[in-house]
């Protein structure tokens, strides 16, 4: 595989949310706007460039049967790093991403990029499939993110685009979570099928 | 009143999965049937309130003396994902018939973010031991409403004529959705 | 290179190192964050208190007291002074009737108890409805506005209790517990104005009132 389709793998053919439906719950859970949605996604690459940076470093010295454990150590350590960046410099995200932050420790697409490649490539390959899976999952993440703001509120980013009261309320909501999520999937499988 | 309070918010108002967002994984993926919603659920309510018990010393006995609140993510998870395995081990070896019932969920559950959430939620909201068990108890059992309630609709939807783009997980997001807008109606009763 | 074998001393081991390695450059990564975080959380303050109180020269979280309310809660009061006048207090107030739970407000008091400004600080109000009060209470439109009033004069309730407010639309219980909010911080503060804490200034009237 060359490094081109190892980086963009991430974000059509193996698309963390659309195609692997990994790290379902900081998608729904922040995409009320595709600001939120952008910042959470850019903070789960970095966590997910640099665990895997370090996974793939220290493979060879980790002991198979503690394997997981080591991951974890290594994937929690960096999810604090980020936690307290952004607590200290971008205030106001952090309190709107809130308890999802910690949680990107739990989010099966780290752990499992750090398993199911870092622990078998070279230290190259496997931050370039890190910042390509990651930048994919954000583009997800902003897509849905837009999908809701616009639909929901009137906004794209933060600006106006049609009066707040016209918006379909419910697409901020968490039903309107899922429902974004659904036709989203639904639209990318048929396009899929065509290409 | 108190704990009537907390369960019912817990449980309709802010349920776990269809509010908060949490442990979406396994509610997309062990979902397919009402026999494996159930088994989760066994699973998930019996290492979430061990291990909302466990976090809870942790963050008052060690985590908050020595002053280390920031390694809370860290130690907190690390105390999951062992802890289900020893629940894994014990179970094998006091219970066979329930580690037949609970044991393919077990090794799941480290990576479901309800756990982690819940026992990092229990000290945001200052709740003592008490509060803290009645919560996580609550929220499996939310999860546990959410997740069989789901496994229902979707092993009817088997039977029904899908159009071809929506099969499959999309018209499930779908249902979910439904199911979310349904709970919604829970809110403000507390 | 070959694999580390999976004995036991070996798993302690790395587990003992990568844990080590973590514990430490995460309580250097604390160190160096801590000024920032303690900073960025003094200066959501301070714009808060600005916003409800403008004007004022001194550094009101130095001056910071606590009240307690009625209800039992704990409300943090800023006195806002320019040279040795006081322009105002803004107050942490808050109230638990919220739709979704708690609400918690900056208020802004002129000493005699009219309201300067308000800003909300935390609530989980529905999105698109409830979270409408960030800006509804303000504007200029039929009986919405609140500023310039005063608890006392003004009966700060909604028209639908009987009071001269226009709640939000379609979210009666968050603008009840709004405005239950700031009652909360007029009556604490009026109840505990007895002391001449504010004897400097033109309402020492304020405190006999009950």
């Amino acid at each position: 595989m060359n490094q081109w389709s190892n980086f963009s793998k991430g974000f059509f053919k193996e698309n963390a949310v659309f195609t692997l439906l990994l790290g379902m719950c900081p998608t729904l859970g922040v995409t009320s706007s595709a600001i939120d949605g952008l910042g959470m996604g850019l903070a789960t690459t970095f966590v997910l460039v640099m665990s895997n940076l370090v996974v793939a470093v220290i493979k060879d010295f980790i002991p198979d049967k503690v394997r997981i454990p080591s991951f974890i150590v290594v994937i929690a350590t960096f999810v604090t790093i980020v936690e307290m960046t952004m607590q200290a410099y971008v205030p106001a995200l952090f309190d709107s991403l809130g308890l999802f932050i910690p949680l990107i420790v739990v989010n099966c697409l780290v752990l499992g990029r750090a398993e199911a490649f870092a622990s078998k490539n070279k230290l190259g390959a496997s931050v370039i499939d890190g910042l390509g899976m990651g930048l994919g999952f954000a583009m997800a993440l902003t897509i849905l993110g837009s999908v809701r703001e616009l639909l929901g509120s009137g906004k794209l980013f933060g600006t106006i685009i049609y009066p707040e009261n016209y918006g379909m309320l419910v697409f901020v909501l968490a039903p309107g979570a899922f429902i974004a999520l659904g036709y989203l999937i639904a639209f990318i499988n048929q396009v899929k099928k065509e290409a | 009143m108190e704990y009537v309070l907390i369960v019912i918010s817990a449980i309709f108002v802010n349920n776990i999965v269809l509010s908060q967002f949490l442990g979406i994984c396994p509610f997309l993926g062990v979902s397919k049937k009402i026999s494996t919603g159930i088994g989760m659920t066994g699973a998930v309510t019996f290492v979430m309130v061990i291990a909302t018990i466990v976090t809870f010393f942790l963050q008052k006995a060690v985590l908050e003396p020595f002053g280390v609140g920031y390694l809370q993510t860290i130690s907190f998870i690390l105390v999951i994902a062992s802890l289900v395995q020893l629940v894994e081990i014990i179970l094998k070896k006091v219970s066979p018939p329930l580690y037949q019932a609970l044991g393919v969920f077990l090794p799941l559950i480290t990576t479901n973010c309800a756990i982690l959430g819940v026992a990092i939620m229990t000290i945001q909201k200052d709740f003592n031991i008490v509060e803290s068990v009645v919560f996580a108890a609550a929220n499996a059992i939310g999860f546990g409403l959410a997740l069989i309630t789901f496994a229902g609709i979707r092993e009817q939807l088997d039977l029904m004529d899908i159009p071809k783009g929506m099969k499959g997980t999309p018209i499930a997001l779908v249902v979910a959705g439904l199911l979310a807008l349904a709970f919604m109606g829970f809110a403000g009763i507390v | 290179m070959a694999k580390t074998e999976s004995t036991l001393k070996n798993m302690v081991l790395t587990l003992l190192v990568i844990t080590g390695i973590a514990g430490t450059s995460l309580g250097f990564m604390y160190e160096l964050t801590k000024g920032p975080i303690a900073a960025a959380k003094a200066a959501k303050q301070q714009a808060a208190i600005k916003e409800v109180v403008p004007g004022f020269d001194n550094n009101p979280g130095d001056e910071m007291y606590e009240l307690t309310s009625k209800e039992g809660f704990a409300l943090k009061v800023f006195p806002a002074k320019k040279g040795d006048e006081l322009m105002g207090v803004a107050i942490e107030s808050m109230t638990n009737k919220g739709f979704g739970g708690n609400i918690k407000i900056m208020v802004g008091l002129k000493p005699d108890g009219t309201l300067i400004n308000y800003q909300v600080l935390e609530h989980k109000e529905t999105p698109g409805l409830g979270t409408k009060m960030d800006d509804w209470f303000k504007a200029d439109k039929g009986q919405q506005n609140i500023l310039g009033k005063h608890p006392k004069t003004n009966n700060l309730t909604i028209t639908k209790d009987g009071g001269e407010v226009d709640a939000i639309t379609a979210a009666t219980i968050s603008s009840r517990a709004f405005l239950d909010a700031v009652r909360v911080a007029y009556e604490t503060y009026s109840e505990n104005q007895s002391s001449p804490k504010a004897d400097n200034n033109t309402s020492v009237e304020e405190g006999g009132t009950e």
